[in-house]
């Protein structure tokens, strides 16, 4: 016992000693990212650190999102938070009301005096992290949305078009007929139930999900997704289960593999599940835009982000803040971002970054890769800007709870999502009356 | 010199359990944001919100047929494994290890086991029950089949701690009673019902207390790897939801309310357990 404390104490002692000759600053980088996503991250940090000699990013893997993010909020209880925090987006308005905790990226970029135009940036990613003031309150790291894959093996099979993806739904539940007749045992499936379904749905079709622009005007935003149109989608959702041609497979992420062995032809999820799909499928797959219904006016407008974006906390020092900034900078590089989005298939998020890669023929390459992108690259409206909820983890959980009763035949859809909206609206309430208490 | 001597416990119960315990209460009577950076007293607020919430009074229910069960399956399956490995002859060792495996498994790890078995059309359960008997198992939508499984992985978990304390119960039995019964004529069952039972009921009273302190804290893991608490909400039970609410979604007092209800109806339960259960234990 005694030897070990001693040989702490030297460690600490040699720590100190050598730390001035370095007189590099080291910037605390808490991340969620597993598999190969960790060696990109890992990569990311060598290289920034290769490339300077004042700063030294340490990358490190606490958790997934959920986890890291409680994790941080720990450390910030005790003084000692990293400096920065990846956040995926549905924790995005918690941040934001943690005035207290966050420094706004838009303010380290600009007391460190480093160049930074938050117009680089796609405007559907951006504006989602960006404040009602205009600031940029964090900086946008890996990013995705949904879109629809199908099998195209499974097509050419069923006598369908294999080339031809189904646009819209009507066209979704026809094809799905199909295979069905074929004997597919699971035509269409789907993964995270309120974000393509509701979510990105509703911005699909330029159509609100919660009052306050779905919550960029404040906390007082209250759930909408209660319009004939939402009602719609479900009912329908609900009648392709009865006839088996929608097969429920699991909250979250679950599902992907049922589309990757061959179960499931047709699949909507996270264009962030490509990697999976490339590395898995034993078929031909297609890669297409998530479908809608055409006779919405304004629709298809823009999908909804997902993914994370990186924070700064509060209380650190000025020249780790330049270290942050300077750090930032290297991530912003077109050439990074655009071998980050060939290396994980999240959307490049400037459009430089797009650019480059569409002159490097990648696109041409892998076709289909470009699908998120298209799907996001465009001027949003207020209704399609994102969304932006406190409490968004327990609201997400209620719909998937909810909409699980459509699917077992245990409630009506207008029914569930009636349910849905009055106990996500109570979890707005309680989001609403701390951030309140906060702001006091 | 008493007082000096229980000292050391003292702390330790103090730091790990009082300590602990009034946080949470402070906790439970306060609206906090997840940062810490603002706290403001709310009274009874947390619990009235709580109380008016009708899932989490279903969860109530859930809890009571999740814990009964995990209990009493846990309880009668353990100590059929420890009378029939008491009987063993040779290789008694070998048993005995390979039934006390499980212990070893973290809770989370014993969830995915399971639910890598019983997977809707992947898993080898589902599928062989599929091939063989015509029965579509898929815990996703049927809630009898998402209680089934987490029961199963919950009991399955537990029995190699049972079945420790039943296999030493059942050696402290003085052979002679059973010998002396066997001379008489009684058959296996007739011994076992007469005389190693009732020797037994104070162990088992002992383990029934703690399987359903198991039940209602330990399987949160096993329930968040497994069916999350779905379909709907059919397998959250209480404690599934101190952690989801707390640790997910960052609702600290909230949370904290919950964990003092779940407090007490365990201080209650135990005590009642104590108070009427305890009289039919023969020591």
């Amino acid at each position: 016992m005694k030897f070990k404390s001693l040989a702490l104490a030297a460690g600490v002692v040699a720590m100190a000693l050598s730390a001035p000759a370095h007189a590099q600053v080291e910037i605390q980088w808490w991340h969620s990212m597993t598999g190969g996503l960790n060696e990109w991250v890992n990569d990311l940090a060598k290289q920034f650190n290769d490339s300077q000699k004042d700063y030294k990013v340490v990358a490190t893997f606490k958790g997934n999102y959920d986890e890291s993010m409680t994790a941080a909020m720990a450390a910030f209880r005790s003084g000692n938070a990293p400096h920065i925090l990846q956040v995926f987006e549905v924790g995005t308005a918690t941040m934001m009301a943690a005035k207290g905790a966050v420094k706004p990226v838009g303010e380290v970029m600009k007391q460190s005096g480093v160049a930074f135009d938050p117009k680089a940036y796609v405007p559907a990613v951006s504006a989602y992290y960006t404040a009602p003031s205009g600031e940029m309150m964090s900086f946008p790291f890996n990013s995705s949305t949904t879109i629809f894959y199908y099998n195209k093996d499974a097509f050419k099979a069923a006598g369908l078009d294999p080339n031809k993806a189904p646009s819209t739904w009507p066209e979704v539940v026809a094809a799905a007929a199909k295979l069905k007749a074929n004997g597919s045992k699971c035509p269409y499936s789907t993964s995270w139930m309120s974000w393509v379904h509701l979510e990105s749905f509703s911005l699909w079709h330029n159509t609100l999900f919660a009052t306050q622009n779905n919550g960029f005007g404040g906390p007082s935003a209250r759930l909408a997704f209660n319009s004939p149109l939402h009602l719609r989608h479900f009912e329908n959702l609900a009648n392709m289960a009865k006839q088996g041609l929608f097969v429920y497979k699991g909250r979250a992420s679950v599902a992907v593999p049922s589309f990757v062995s061959g179960e499931c032809a047709m699949f909507t999820g996270s264009s962030g599940s490509y990697a999976d799909v490339a590395k898995g499928a034993k078929f031909a797959y297609g890669l297409a835009p998530l479908p809608y219904y055409p006779d919405v006016a304004g629709a298809p407008q823009n999908t909804a982000i997902g993914g994370a974006s990186l924070w700064v906390m509060s209380g650190k020092k000025a020249p780790e803040y330049k270290g942050v900034a300077e750090f930032f900078k290297f991530l912003s590089n077109p050439e990074v971002q655009s071998a980050s989005h060939k290396r994980t298939g999240y959307l490049p998020i400037t459009t430089a970054a797009f650019e480059l890669t569409e002159k490097s023929g990648f696109y041409k390459e892998k076709p289909g890769t470009d699908v998120a992108v298209t799907q996001m690259i465009r001027k949003t409206t207020d209704k399609s800007r994102g969304i932006r909820l406190g409490n968004f983890v327990q609201i997400r959980t209620i719909l998937d709870e909810e909409t699980e009763l459509i699917w077992s035949g245990k409630k009506e859809p207008k029914e569930a999502l009636e349910s849905a909206m009055k106990r996500g609206n109570e979890q707005l309430e309680r989001f609403e009356k701390a951030s309140k208490a906060a702001a006091l | 010199m008493p007082w000096a001597l229980l000292a050391p416990q003292v702390a330790i119960v103090s730091v790990f359990f009082f300590w602990p315990a009034a946080q949470a209460i402070l906790q439970s009577l306060q609206v906090e944001d997840s940062f810490g950076l603002s706290r403001q007293w709310a009274g009874l607020e947390n619990f009235k919100t709580l109380f008016s919430d009708a899932a989490y009074l279903e969860s109530f229910k859930t809890t009571a047929i999740f814990s009964v069960l995990v209990a009493v399956l846990g309880i009668a399956v353990s100590l059929m494994l420890a009378v029939f490995a008491d009987r063993v002859v040779r290789g008694v060792l070998f048993y005995r290890t390979l039934l006390i495996v499980p212990y070893a498994v973290a809770p989370a790890v014993a969830g995915v086991l399971w639910l890598f078995m019983f997977s809707p059309s992947i898993g080898v359960v589902a599928y062989g029950l599929s091939k063989f008997f015509g029965f579509e198992w898929n815990h996703l939508l049927n809630s009898n089949h998402a209680m089934t499984l987490i029961v199963a992985a919950a009991v399955w978990k537990q029995i190699s701690y049972n079945f420790l304390f039943f296999v030493a119960g059942l050696q402290s039995i003085p052979k002679s009673l059973v010998e002396a019964a066997a001379i008489d004529g009684a058959r296996p069952w007739r011994r076992f019902w007469s005389i190693q039972f009732p020797l037994l009921t104070p162990t088992t009273f002992f383990l029934l207390v703690i399987n359903m302190v198991y039940a209602f804290f330990d399987t949160f893991a096993i329930i968040d790897a497994t069916t999350s608490g779905g379909p709907g909400r059919d397998t959250v039970i209480l404690v599934f939801k101190v952690y989801i609410d707390g640790i997910k979604g960052g609702d600290i007092g909230g949370s904290a309310a919950q964990s003092v209800v779940l407090m007490l109806i365990v201080v209650a339960l135990t005590v009642l357990q104590f108070r009427y259960v305890e009289k039919k234990v023969s020591y």
